[in-house]
């Protein structure tokens, strides 16, 4: 059975509908983009996925033994109170919460990797400061080392490059490919940036007028995305 | 100054001073606890409320003649946190009216029922006492002192176990909730221990003075200090410190044991604000 099965989902806010009849399947170790305009319903999707609002209707089904407390996320916008103090360390940290259970602690082990991952987001000289205090970039980035505290299996992004430099960007995408290749956790991401998504997806979610799911390879023979693809340079 | 100390060391032989000073620690480290997670989650409001309705739990354990009224305030005061908690939740506007709505209701039932059912002509004393905590905290008995020291061992002891778990939901409450965090089980516990703070800071301060007791500790330490658990312990330390000046005044000067540990709130408020300012935050 597949890790997350999408069937007949409608989508929307207070009866409002934002996406109509979206059927689709993820397996393990897939590397799902999702594209779409702006407003076409993407982190709605994700959101509804992830169990914090409810469809309008449809079902969706997990398999493979997956386990909540084995999802990484990194949302779109966290609406952090403004004066909320938190080190990095604790934000990152708090990734493994959900894999505490009724535990009070982090483990040595949990700690150890929490200090790996942001090693790899290259914000450990950040590491002591206090979170509301960084520029977008590198709250992005602490973030993101938080959703990779709490992946085992399944990690939801939901443009994960957005606000960061061309450098760690790319870093960012390479780190992601590792996460999916060496570890096999399967990759479910929303993005702009169309020209990274079909040099390392596995498979294409096109959301919007026309609706588009399949392997990667038929999504570019589709020719769905080609208008958007056009205009994709720039975004 | 040896004046003083003298003075201090005769009131240190009557029980009820010392009992004072044991309940005004705990009970001010308990409130200060969870003060960050009510000022940032703005939850402030409910502490409010929450004391306000035992405010009229209180007068109705009175009216009922009860010896001990703390289970039946605990009781109420916890139903009402779950259930404020749950509607802050659904609709945030309409929270706040329920909040609102709660607690003048109770406020006013209160009064109206100390009124009718009190036969004694000492009427307002014993309002001015529940609202401000006038003298409450030097009248306490062997047994309410073991009842605070239990309760505040068990908020303590709860809020070190849930420490990592508050964190999480306060600052991040979908993140924690998409990744498997309980959220609703810990907002659950968390209006418990308000609920249980609530009253046993009414004890200390009197139902209207309680927000300051909880929020002025977590604000000071937010002037200064910039990670969470830096907070968490400067507000302890603070909220402590400020309630034993608070209560050693009040016994040398004879002023409200109550308000004079919020003017010590105040007043170190104001220090540590500028001490913020000047320092532009602390990195630990
Ligand atoms: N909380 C909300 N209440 C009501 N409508 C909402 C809410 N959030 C989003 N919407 C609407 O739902 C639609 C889809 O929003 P969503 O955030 O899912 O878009 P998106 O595809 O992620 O866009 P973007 O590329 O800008 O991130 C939009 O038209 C938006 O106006
Ligand atoms: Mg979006």
């Amino acid at each position: 059975m597949a890790l997350i099965t999408c069937q007949n989902l409608c989508l929307g806010y207070d009866g409002r509908e934002i996406l109509h009849d979206l059927s689709f399947e993820v397996n393990s170790g897939d590397y799902l983009c999702i594209v779409g305009e702006n407003g076409s319903g993407k982190s709605t999707l994700m959101r509804t996925i992830l169990g914090l609002q409810r469809p309008l209707a449809g079902q969706i089904l997990t398999g493979d033994g997956l386990r909540v407390s084995e999802i990484g996320y990194l949302p779109q916008q966290t609406p952090v109170q403004k004066d909320f103090p938190a080190s990095v360390r604790e934000v990152v940290l708090s990734g493994f919460e959900g894999k505490c259970g009724w535990r009070p602690f982090y483990t040595k082990a949990e700690k150890q990797q929490a200090e790996e991952n942001i090693r790899a987001m290259g914000i450990e000289a950040l590491s002591r400061r206090c979170y509301r205090e960084l520029s977008g970039g590198q709250q992005q980035r602490v973030l993101l080392a938080r959703a990779l505290c709490a992946t085992s299996k399944l990690l939801f992004l939901d443009e994960p490059v957005s606000g960061l430099d061309p450098r760690v960007t790319a870093e960012m995408y390479e780190l992601i490919e590792k996460l999916n290749k060496e570890q096999s956790i399967t990759i479910i991401m929303i993005s702009h940036d169309i020209a990274a998504a079909l040099r390392y997806a596995s498979h294409i979610l096109h959301i919007g007028d026309r609706v588009f799911f399949g392997t990667n390879a038929a999504y570019q023979e589709s020719g769905i995305g080609t208008v958007f693809m056009k205009g994709g340079d720039v975004l | 100054m040896t004046e003083i100390l003298n003075k201090l060391t005769l009131y240190w032989q009557y029980p009820f001073v010392r009992y004072a000073l044991a309940v005004g620690v705990l009970i001010s480290l308990c409130s200060s606890l969870l003060g960050v997670t009510l000022v940032l989650k703005r939850f402030s409001f409910i502490g409010d409320g929450l004391s306000h309705v035992a405010f009229g739990a209180m007068a109705i354990a009175s009216v009922l003649h009860f010896t001990n009224d703390m289970p039946l305030v605990l009781l109420i005061t916890i139903l009402s946190a779950v259930a404020l908690l749950r509607t802050g939740q659904n609709a945030k506007i309409k929270g706040d009216a329920a909040v609102a709505m709660i607690s003048v209701g109770a406020l006013a039932v209160g009064y109206l029922l100390m009124n009718l059912f009190t036969p004694s002509g000492n009427l307002s004393g014993d309002v001015c006492s529940t609202l401000f905590g006038s003298t409450s905290i030097l009248t306490l008995t062997k047994t309410e002192v073991r009842l605070c020291a239990v309760l505040s061992v068990i908020v303590v002891a709860a809020f070190v176990f849930f420490y990592h778990k508050v964190f999480a939901v306060t600052f991040d409450e979908s993140f924690a909730a998409a990744t498997g965090v309980k959220t609703k089980v810990y907002n659950f516990i968390i209006a418990v221990i308000i609920a249980v703070i609530i009253v046993l800071a009414m004890n200390l301060v009197g139902s209207l003075l309680i927000s300051a007791l909880v929020i002025f500790p977590a604000l000071s330490a937010m002037r200064v200090f910039r990670s969470f658990r830096s907070v968490t312990i400067c507000s302890a330390v603070f909220s402590v410190f400020c309630s034993l000046l608070g209560i050693l005044i009040s016994i040398l000067a004879g002023t409200p044991v109550g308000s004079t540990i919020v003017a010590a709130d105040i007043v170190m408020f104001f220090v540590f604000s500028a001490f913020g300012a000047f320092m532009g935050g602390v990195h630990a």
